[in-house]
Order: structure tokens, then sequence, then C-alpha cells
């Protein structure tokens, strides 16, 4: 691989604490380097932005969910075809477009790691046979615990060393990268039709509580010390008055603090962000939720942004997805897994008109201008559920620039505009924080140490956008902002150039993060025998063709942990 | 191989007869019979006869790995086919229904666990799908269910099956009457009264003892066969099934699961699914995906006398398609990689014979409910043959060689 000198860009780098300076980047074996030799291909950045490749948090891009929502919905796909070219397989859009579209259409924004926050653990071979087809982007999937048999009988027996030792079982068998908790002990309870909505409730048959399961996992995943935090979607999603469910589950498990990073993040907490009693009486959480993110350390969240589009919600949560469901009348589809988690689809339409939808545009907005900190609120859109992932040079713009906000509140639902806190938020994010929310946050927040920035020794994962800091106002020329995000100058992946002035001009295969935490024999034998003893009893499937070996994965990338059991 | 244990019927029979009426070596067509040849000259033909056509056809899928279907979805790209497969004339309407009115579904486990009453419409698994019962319905043993006496079955078929010798309740359809009394199902699940005395021969009485017993379940479980989609109505029976099901989660929890019967079929439509946004008929002719059955599906196209070549894979048209389509399917340059001797390798212009995945190949599968398996290999394939992901890999290489012609 030939060496590159990236020449006199503005750079933003957060992590290395670099705002807006021009400066070089060199780029060796796929790697930042100090520097390179005298016939290093040379790229000239002058007069654009550099920063690292994007890195999402939270995006449904590959599964059992997304295929079952693909399948569902061709009327998604058929007015955004994606032709071959020399470089590209062909595909679809739209909200949930096909892999290789996928893969390009990130690489186009400029990302290069994206994760999928949802994955059934029994279903994911399928995952990963998505994600090893995804091009050019690095990625990893979150498994589903929130409901797990085996981690409910460990809860309520309070054996927290084998339900260490079994998440770390169970992240190597699925190849999954962290804890995923979707409404804890509510999916069980859809079994029966049923859900859980507050924390204290408790899960049918199993008698335990989410707050108890919560606990339990983020005591988990400090023992097994997990390069990221437990991801969490709390109970209730989308009912009037559930931010104060967020708020206790933020609470539950403050006392499990880990040193330099956070204990848990709760994921498009616009969704479960909301005050009132009933659906015409919905007012925003964001300022009590933002507050509590502002006075604490460890938790952070993203706002799933909503967008004004035709979306497909799709969750684990599955008796939401039903709720949603009956209002929406739309299509529905459920995919119950058992022993383990659930699945709901549900095809949507957000309106400006719309007070609710209105409601949750705003709500989460105030959420990403009122935390204060850009290194604890992340850019989503809980793709495809706020809207698809393509927005995010849209919810840039309304980011950097309160004119582009301005504009739009004009024409939203007036009681919702009345009733938001939105109006009277004047902040506006600086590339410098675009650049913290949308790779380097995410990335330290993976625990990613070799993404997110562009330091000596980091993966020469760069994003090049066609914005000149120093001549661009963004606050006016939000516009600009966003077409430049929309369309990567260049973006170069593990040093190779894959897009060129926003088309992709090259196609590599991108590796698939997941985590292996090293947890005593003995523990791991205790535990073992518990599972050979029930596996068959709760599973279809036998417990020596459950875990996924890794030769599965097309590009394989462990990452070791030293478990405290 | 002598004998298997722990087989179902279909599944012993899968090995045992799997070195029953080979094909061994690679032939190609020379003056009218099939000749031997060597892999790469099969090969070199095949891809000459795909480069060569305006709208080849792939077709097939079921029976094969999903690596296999990857493949055979960047063959299709590359010369500009449609991409088919077998659901196209078995569950094709389930998916269209699907389309339509969603899918309340689970894996198998959660019904062997939490289903009090199991319904079997238009299938009958003691045939088809000889372990269902044990395993996943009434015989097995769940968690919260745990023998026959916990569970309750009603058949739905236009004839007492073995199945239906099971059943609590058997309701004797009329042939063709399923979407009538889908639709009284629903009619008095919604609260409405049904003005007529019979619906499809089912007298109205037994119709509303059916919706009772579906409404005061816990946990309700229809699987649904062909019986459903290939009678008149087809897409509209499936969709009528579907909604009944998501209708009943308005008052209990309820789920639906089509009895798809293919070996992999599940998996090629996840496959297709996930790489070109459509699950099958898939037409590929314009350098996108495109998706209109009817019009891109694989027996309308030919039947219409469209196609030019088609490529055939672990499948056996010649034998399953309606004799219009047939007719002209003859006249055409066939490929056929298949493991075994059919009417489809007798009447191709080229024949590569593969190995049987899950004997002799390993890959990766779908179940009926979407849960992913690995097939292994048990047995060395004959001396020569390959898996179907091999052949595949070094037809698309020859392609590209050869330079695709349009």
């Amino acid at each position: 691989m030939p060496e590159l000198l990236i020449r006199n860009g503005y750079v933003f780098d957060p992590l290395n604490g670099i705002e807006g300076e021009r400066m070089d980047i060199a780029v060796k074996d796929g790697k930042i380097v100090e520097s390179v030799g005298r016939k290093a291909r040379v790229l000239d950045a002058s007069g654009m932005t550099v920063m690292p490749g994007g890195v999402d948090i939270h995006s449904h891009i590959a599964g059992s969910k997304a295929n079952c929502a693909r399948m569902m919905r061709p009327e998604d796909h058929s007015k955004d075809p994606e032709p071959k070219t020399r470089h590209t397989r062909s595909g679809v859009g739209h909200t949930i477009p096909s892999v290789f579209t996928t893969g390009y259409r990130y690489a186009r924004m400029g990302y290069t790691t994206v994760f999928e926050p949802a994955t059934p653990p029994l279903k994911a071979r399928h995952t990963h046979e998505e994600l090893n087809d995804i091009p050019i982007i690095d990625k990893g999937c979150f498994p589903l615990f929130g409901n797990n048999w085996f981690v409910m009988e460990y809860v309520k027996q309070g054996r927290i060393k084998e339900l260490a030792a079994y998440v770390a079982w169970m992240l190597e068998a699925t190849k999954g990268y962290a804890i995923k908790i979707v409404n804890p002990g509510g999916i069980e309870a859809w079994r029966w039709g049923g859900n859980l909505r507050h924390l204290d409730d408790t899960v049918p048959n199993f008698d335990v509580t989410p707050r108890e399961i919560v606990r339990a996992l983020c005591q988990v995943n400090k023992i097994l010390d997990l390069p990221h935090a437990v991801h969490i979607h709390p109970n209730g999603l989308s009912e009037p008055g559930n931010y104060q469910t967020t708020l206790d589950t933020m609470e539950c498990a403050r006392d499990f603090r880990r040193e330099g990073r956070t204990t848990m993040h709760v994921t498009h907490a616009q969704f479960t962000g909301r005050k009132g009693w009933s659906w015409p009486d919905v007012r925003s959480g964001a300022p009590e939720i933002a507050d509590y993110v502002n006075a604490h350390d460890h938790v952070s969240i993203d706002p799933g942004q909503l967008i004004f589009t035709n979306v497909t919600w799709m969750t684990a949560d599955g008796p939401a997805m039903f709720a949603l469901y009956k209002l929406a009348k739309t299509k529905w589809f459920n995919a119950d897994v058992e022993a383990e988690t659930g699945a709901g689809i549900v095809s949507a339409t957000y309106k400006k008109s719309n007070y609710v939808n209105a409601m949750q545009w705003g709500i989460a907005l105030e959420l990403a201008l009122l935390v204060k900190d850009p290194w604890k609120v992340y850019l989503t859109t809980d793709h495809p559920n706020g809207g698809p992932f393509t927005s995010y040079p849209r919810v840039i713009s309304w980011l950097v620039s309160n004119q582009a906000r301005q504009r739009l509140l004009d024409k939203i639902n007036k009681t919702a505009k009345r009733r938001l806190n939105l109006p009277g938020i004047d902040r506006e994010y600086s590339l410098y924080e675009i650049a913290t929310i949308t790779r380097a946050a995410t990335a330290k927040s993976l625990g990613l140490v070799s993404k997110g920035h562009l330091g000596s020794g980091a993966d020469a994962d760069i994003a090049i956008y066609d914005i000149e800091p120093k001549k661009i106002d963004p606050v006016k020329e939000y516009k600009a902002v966003r077409k430049a995000f929309a369309h990567a100058a260049y973006t170069i992946k593990d040093g190779r150039t894959v897009v060129k002035k926003g088309e992709v001009v090259r196609s590599v295969q991108g590796r698939t993060f997941w985590t292996k935490p090293k947890v005593s024999d003995d523990i791991m034998k205790t535990m073992i025998a518990d599972l050979e003893a029930k596996f068959d009893d709760y599973y279809t499937v036998r417990m020596a063709n459950y875990p996924i070996e890794e030769r599965y994965l097309t590009a394989s990338q462990m990452i070791t942990t030293n478990a405290g059991v | 191989m002598d004998s298997v244990r722990n087989g179902c019927a279909i599944s012993v029979s899968r090995f045992t007869t799997s070195d029953k009426s080979r094909l061994l070596k690679p032939l190609v067509r020379k003056g009218g019979k099939l000749r031997p040849t060597t892999f790469a000259r099969a090969v070199d033909r095949a891809a000459r006869i795909l480069n060569n056509a305006k709208y080849p056809l792939l077709y097939g899928w079921s029976q094969t790995s999903c690596e296999a279907i990857s493949k055979g979805i960047e063959l299709a790209e590359l010369v500009g086919g449609l991409i088919d497969n077998t659901t196209t004339s078995c569950h094709g309407p389930t998916i269209l229904g699907v389309q339509d009115a969603g899918e309340a579904t689970c894996t198998l486990g959660e019904i062997r666990h939490s289903a009090d009453l199991v319904v079997y419409w238009g299938c009958n698994p003691v045939h088809s799908h000889p372990r269902h019962t044990n395993r996943y319905t009434i015989f097995s043993k769940g968690r919260f269910r745990k023998t026959r006496k916990d569970r309750k079955l009603i058949v739905v078929d236009v004839r007492k099956t073995d199945t239906a010798k099971l059943a609590d309740r058997f309701i004797q359809v009329e042939p063709n009457g399923d979407y009538e009394l889908l639709t009284a199902l629903r009619t008095a699940i919604n609260g409405e009264e049904i003005e007529q005395d019979t619906i499809a021969g089912v007298p109205v009485e037994t119709v509303e003892e059916i919706a009772n017993m579906m409404m005061e379940c816990e946990f309700g479980a229809l699987f649904f066969g062909l019986g459903l989609t290939m009678s008149a109505g087809k897409h509209r029976n499936t969709e009528a099934a579907l909604a009944l099901v998501r209708d009943l989660n308005y008052v209990t929890k309820f789920v639906i699961v089509p009895m798809r019967g293919w070996f992999n079929v599940t998996g090629a439509n996840e496959v297709s699914t996930w790489q070109t946004g459509y699950p099958y008929a898939v037409d590929l002719t314009q350098g996108y995906p495109r998706f209109n059955p009817g019009d891109t599906s694989a027996i309308d196209a030919i039947a219409r006398g469209e196609v030019d070549a088609a490529l055939v894979v672990a499948s056996d048209p010649v034998s399953h398609f309606p004799r219009e389509a047939v007719k002209h399917l003859l006249k055409i340059p066939i490929i056929a990689v298949e493991p075994k001797r059919t009417p489809t390798s007798e009447a191709a212009e080229v024949v590569i014979p593969s190995a049987i995945l899950g004997v002799e190949a390993a890959g990766t599968i779908y179940r009926i409910d979407g849960v992913a398996l690995e097939a292994r290999r048990v047995i060395a394939p004959p001396v020569g043959v390959r898996p179907d992901v091999e052949i595949l890999d070094t037809m698309i290489k020859r392609v590209k060689k050869l330079g695709v012609k349009h």
C-alpha cells in the first residue's frame, strides 16, 4: 500500500484537542503515522475539513429484523434503486437499504464504522452474514440480554459471577461486542401479550424486576471490563410520561462506576423522554434528562433524532411496536425469539402537522442542545426509527444553525411549537463539537482506541469534507454544510481512498469487532454445567450448534478483556 | 450410506439415497447428446451461454447454501439476468400477503414453550414435516406447556389428513373456501354478526366456536401450508390468515408461521432480500434490482417466451413448472448444476454435478422460522464433484474473463 500524505487541510480531531488547525496527516500501511517519505502520494486538502472517519454507535443496519423489514416493504425500495457501477454492486435504499448500498451510503458521508445495536443472540449468525456483506465500513453488533431466561434466572438467584461468565460466553458465542438491554423484562411479558412500563414491575413467571436486570448487567459489564457501556433502551418506549422511567433507569445503576468510562448509554432518548399523561398531553422531558446527564458522569445518551419523512420502526421491543401499530395502522411485523427477546417492525410517516411527531422532533433536538458536554450525547436517528441514517447531514445543519431550526419550527404543529423549549434555545454546535458527537465521542464510548482520532497509530479512516471553516459561516450557510457532510470529498478507509467527490471509487472489506472477556476456568465450568443442564429445554437448537465460529466472520477483529472473576 | 440415526424420514432419505442416480461427470451437449467433458470446459460453455443471453434466468437455490445463493446473485447481476427461487411456486403468495398485512410470528421454540392452541391450516406436517408436532407443537415439552393435554389442536383442511386425525377439532372446509372461512373468523373475532348459515361448508356455530377458542387461548399459533397459498385466492388467502392473526393480538397473543417446504428456501429469501431488497423474482437486467411478481417471476417470464437461457441450481423446473413454461424451457439452453439426474438435467445443454448440501458440503441454511444454522459436511462428495459455491465462483470468474457482451 503506497504511503499517503493529506496536505494542508483544516483538521478537527477532538480526541487530540486539534480544532481546525491547518496540518498534514501522514498515512502508512493503513495507519496514521508521524511522517511519510518523499514518494508518498499527496492528497491536497487545502480549503477542506479533515476529520476522523465517522463512527455510528446505533444504527439498525443488519440482521433478522432489518431483513424482515426489507421483505415487508418493497414500496420502500422501488423508489430508490442504486444501480451497479464499475466499483459497486447494485441495491436499493431507502429507509432499510440492502447491504451493499448501506456500506456505500455510509462511506459517502465519510462514515467508516457502524454498530448494529440489537441482535437476537439465536439469530446472530444471520446478523453476521449481513455484516460480512456490508462493504467498506467496520462494524459490530450488540446482542440482547434484557429478557434472556438464563440472565433472569441468575439475577433471581443472585449469582452474579455465573451471570458474568454467561455474558462472556454469549459474547464469544454470538461474536457480539457489548451488552444491549431492550425493555428489560417487558418482552418476556409480551409472551402473554403484556408489557412492563416501570422499573419495579415484576416479570411474569420469573419474579425479577427491570431494576434488578439492569443493575445486574451493569455490574457484569464492570466485572468483565467491557469496552462499551451497557447500551440501554428503557421500559415504556414511546409512552407519554416515560421520561421518569428513563431517569429511574439512569439512576438505578449509578453505583457501578467505571474509571474513565460510562456505566450505561441510554439510547434514542427521544423515544423515552416524554412527559404528560396522554398523547394530546405529551410534553418534553428533555430538560430533566439533560439536567441529569449534565450532573452525572456515568451516563451518556443519543437522541434518536426524528426526521419528517417516511420511516420504518424496528426494535426488539415487541410490545411497544404493537402499541404503535395500533396507532399507525399500517403494516406490523412481530418476531419473538425463544428464551431471549422479541422484535417488532412497523412502517410509518412522521408529519410536521402531527402534534406528537413535532414534539418528538423537538425533544430530540432539545436533548442534543441541552446536554452541555458533547462527549455525552451522540448523533443518531436510531436508523431507521427516527429517520434513515442518510439524514445525518440534515441533523448536523440543525445543530450548527439556529436559523435552520427556526425555519422548520415555523412549519411544525403550532401547539408543539408553543410547548417546546426549543424556540428559546440558541446554542449552535461548532464543527469541533460536530466532530465530537459523530466520531470522537462515539469511538471513545465504544472503547475503540484506534478509531475516532487522527493521532499516530490510529486506523487511517479519514473523512475530508469540502468545507473551508475560515470562509464558511455554518449558521447562515447551513445548506452548504449539509451538502458537504452528505457527500464527502474523500473518504479514506484503512489508508485507501474509497470515496471521491461523494462517489464510491473502490470497495474494500471492513472488519467485524467482537469482545472476548477472559473469565476464570472455575466460574466458567460452573456456568457451562448450568447451561448444559437447561439448554435443550430452553432452545430448539443444540448447544453445540449455537456458537458462531470465528471463521464465520470474513474479517474478524477480536478485543479481549480480563474479567474480575 | 446404510443407516442414519435420529433423522426424520425426510432426513434419512436425504442421506441414504445420496448415492442414487448421481451425476458424476460434467456433461456438455454435442450432436444432440450429453457427453462427458472436463469441469473447465463445462464452465466455459456455461459462461458463454450466459454471456450471450439477453434475458437469462438463474433459478432454483432452495436446496443449496446461502453462500452459493450469494454467488448466484452476483452472477445474475454480472450477466444482467433474472434471479428467482422456488418461492415463486410455493410460498410466493405468503410473501405477497406479508407485504400487504405484515406478519406476527416467532421462532419455533416460543411455540413449544407457550402455545396452548395450535392450528394447522392447509398443511399436513405428519407427512411434510414429520418432527413438527413432536419438537414444536402438541407433543413437545416446553417451559409453560408440558404435554399433549396442555394444548388444543385445530386442523382445517379439505380432507381428513393424518394430521387431522390428531386434532381436537377438525374443520373440513370446501375446496377453495379458505378465504371465505378466514374472513368469517375475522368477522367473529372483531365482534360482528355473520349472516350466513354456513361458510365454505362450515356451520356458522362452528365458526363462532373456533373463533372463541382462538380468543380464549393464552398463546395461539397458526401454521399454514400450500393448501392456503396455492388454492383459489392465493395471496389473498395468506393475507386473510395474516390479518386474522394480527387481529387476534388485540385480544390475546397469537402467532403465525408458514410451513415452508424446501430445505433452504427461507435462506434463499433471506439472502436475496439483504442483497437486493427483494425476496424472490428479482430482475437485474437494468443494472439494479426490480421486483414485480407476475412480470419478473420465473414461470411468467418463461411462459411469455422471453427467457433465452437458464441456469438451474439445485432444482428441477422441468418437472415442477406448468406445461406452458416447460414447453419454452425445453427450447432454450439450460445449464443444470445438480447432484442427481433429473428431467431438467436430461434436457440441459450443460450439466455440472454438485455436492449435496448437509451431506457432502457445508454451508449456512435457514430454518422456516428464520434461525440460521450451519449444515455440515458428513462425508466426502464423489471424486471430482464440487460444492455449488465453488462451481458458481468459477463460473463468475469465467464470465468476467470472457467479458460480458452487453
